[in-house]
């Protein structure tokens, strides 16, 4: 018997073989399975990445109470007891106005202006950072702590961060949306292309069936065929990604340095790799699969 | 080895190909099929490999009603009875050894002895040097040679075929009446349809005929009826 090895190195070669019998439509087939698989993984390559970016701004959520300028020593000390009983606030930090202004003098450059003003116009503060992150908590710490006496404002600094997450989170279900529907697409691609074949093959089939050929011994070129093309197409969608992050790579570098960042644009990582050239292979299986049931029952020798 | 029992087959627009047939073949026993072109000889040999299946009636071949196998199971019937068809039904994309190859890659015979096999065929039937040809570039008589090669190479024990000789002249005929009795000699169990006169005038083999679907009286002696 021939061993299990052997049989699907060679079936494995005939299906290269016949994917490539006509060159360019075998190419041209390979070539739109990888376009349609890159867009949703090229999105979702650059999600990651903001989403890495996103998570080291919003690792410390901060609050900053300001207070009014009338604050006295008295009231601050007040504050400061308040807050530290408040079972939802981790720490609370006390910058005085005194300080608040020497710190802008540092970091801004602004030496200049602030030695020409005649009196400091910033107020005390206080930096709380609370336990939670869960952005309806934090919220209602906020509306909490603005109600208490001798607090001019309270600002949530990371608001910003979680609308920002609410956007990735509405582009990543786009983009799983997206990713749906070109898989179904490329089921469809495979679905067509095993049709065609079984077409061509039709009196191959016939006397295989005619000289004692399985079902499953007709069926297996067919679906190595699929699987083939899918995954030659999973690895030209992650060549498109892998040319497009290089190209991505100067002009984003430029960006962020403009921006003082040291952000730096991550590539597919191997698990992903991996993942995206097992689906790609998982569909064009599928997509033969369902081609084959389709068609091949039908051909039968006369 | 195939046994007949009333077996009557009708086609669907209700052209009755076969009425009341009953004959055995005992194994190792070879026979010709004969009568005029429509007489049901195809037919008769597709309900053996279940090509067809009857209307009534039962087709035993090694004691099994193949008439009621399931679809799942033909394959390992077909592989048990090797088929020669006056189309040959070879497959131009590939090598006269790739040809008779394919029912030992189906039975999964591993590479060594499918390439022993293969060429012990081609040796039987006198296409050894023409392995690596097209079959398109072979004469009818070769192709018809080919045909064989690929019925036997998996040692088959029931041997079937349509007309084999039907568009070649007296020479290639007798050439491949002589690979028949070769494979007769060696046990196996044939049956030949024909209406090739030339070949049924000099041989001593039994005759079943067949005229308008039915069986009709030997027209000649049954001498050759036991196996030598």
């Amino acid at each position: 018997m021939m061993s299990a090895i052997s049989q699907h190195a060679r079936l494995a070669q005939n299906a290269l073989r016949r994917l490539f019998a006509s060159p360019v439509s075998g190419l041209l087939n390979i070539i739109v399975i990888g376009i349609a698989l890159s867009l949703p993984a090229g999105m979702y390559v650059l999600l990651q990445n903001a989403q890495g970016m996103l998570a080291q701004a919003s690792s410390s959520p901060q609050i900053s109470l300001f207070l009014t300028m009338d604050a006295s020593a008295d009231d601050i000390a007040r504050l400061r007891k308040q807050l530290a009983q408040n079972p939802a606030i981790d720490k609370a930090v006390f910058i005085s106005r005194a300080d608040a202004l020497k710190n802008l003098a540092q970091s801004n450059g602004l030496t200049d202006v602030i030695a020409g003003l005649e009196s400091n116009p910033l107020p005390d503060a206080f930096v709380v950072s609370p336990k939670t992150t869960h952005a309806k908590a934090l919220d209602d710490l906020r509306n909490e702590l603005q109600k208490l006496p001798r607090v001019d404002l309270a600002q949530l600094d990371s608001a910003w961060v979680y609308k920002l997450e609410a956007m990735l989170e509405f582009t990543r279900i786009m983009i799983l949306i997206l990713a749906s529907l070109l898989s179904l697409a490329l089921i469809a691609i495979t679905f067509n292309t095993i049709r065609l074949q079984i077409m061509t093959q039709r009196d191959e089939i016939q006397v295989a069936k005619l000289i004692g050929a399985t079902n499953s011994f007709v069926r297996r070129p067919f679906l190595y065929f699929g699987a083939m093309q899918g995954i030659l197409g999973g690895i030209t969608a992650w060549l498109i990604i892998a040319l497009s992050l290089y190209l991505l790579k100067q002009p984003i570098a430029t960006l962020s340095r403009l921006y003082g960042s040291n952000f730096t644009l991550h590539p597919l990582s191997l698990g992903d790799s991996l993942t995206l050239l097992l689906f790609s292979l998982y569909l064009g299986l599928m997509g033969a699969w369902l081609s084959v049931g389709r068609h091949l029952s039908v051909i039968e020798p006369s | 080895m195939i046994s007949f029992n009333q077996v009557s087959k009708r086609y669907p627009g209700g052209f009755e190909a076969l009425k009341n047939v009953s004959f055995e073949l005992a194994k190792g026993e070879m026979a010709f099929l004969t009568g005029h072109s429509g007489a049901g000889k195809s037919t008769l040999l597709k309900l053996i490999a279940v090509i067809e299946r009857p209307n009534s009636g039962s087709v035993l071949v090694n004691n099994q009603n193949v008439s009621v196998l399931k679809s799942a199971a033909l394959p390992y019937l077909r592989r048990n009875i090797g088929m020669i068809f006056q189309d040959h039904k070879l497959l131009f994309d590939r090598s006269v050894f790739d040809n008779v190859q394919l029912p030992l890659q189906i039975c999964g015979f591993d590479h060594k002895e499918t390439g022993k096999r293969v060429r012990a065929a081609l040796d039987k039937v006198g296409l050894l040097g023409r392995e690596k040809a097209n079959p398109i570039a072979l004469s009818g008589g070769e192709q018809q040679r080919l045909c064989i090669a690929r019925a036997i190479v998996n040692r088959p024990s029931i041997l079937l075929a349509d007309e084999p000789t039907g568009n070649l002249d007296a020479e290639y005929a007798q050439e491949i009446m002589k690979i028949f009795n070769s494979f007769h000699q060696v046990g196996a169990t044939l049956l030949i349809s024909t209406h090739d006169a030339g070949m049924l005038q000099n041989s001593h083999v039994r005759m079943i005929c067949l005229k308008h679907g039915e069986i009709q009286p030997a027209e000649s002696p049954r001498e050759g009826e036991t196996p030598s």
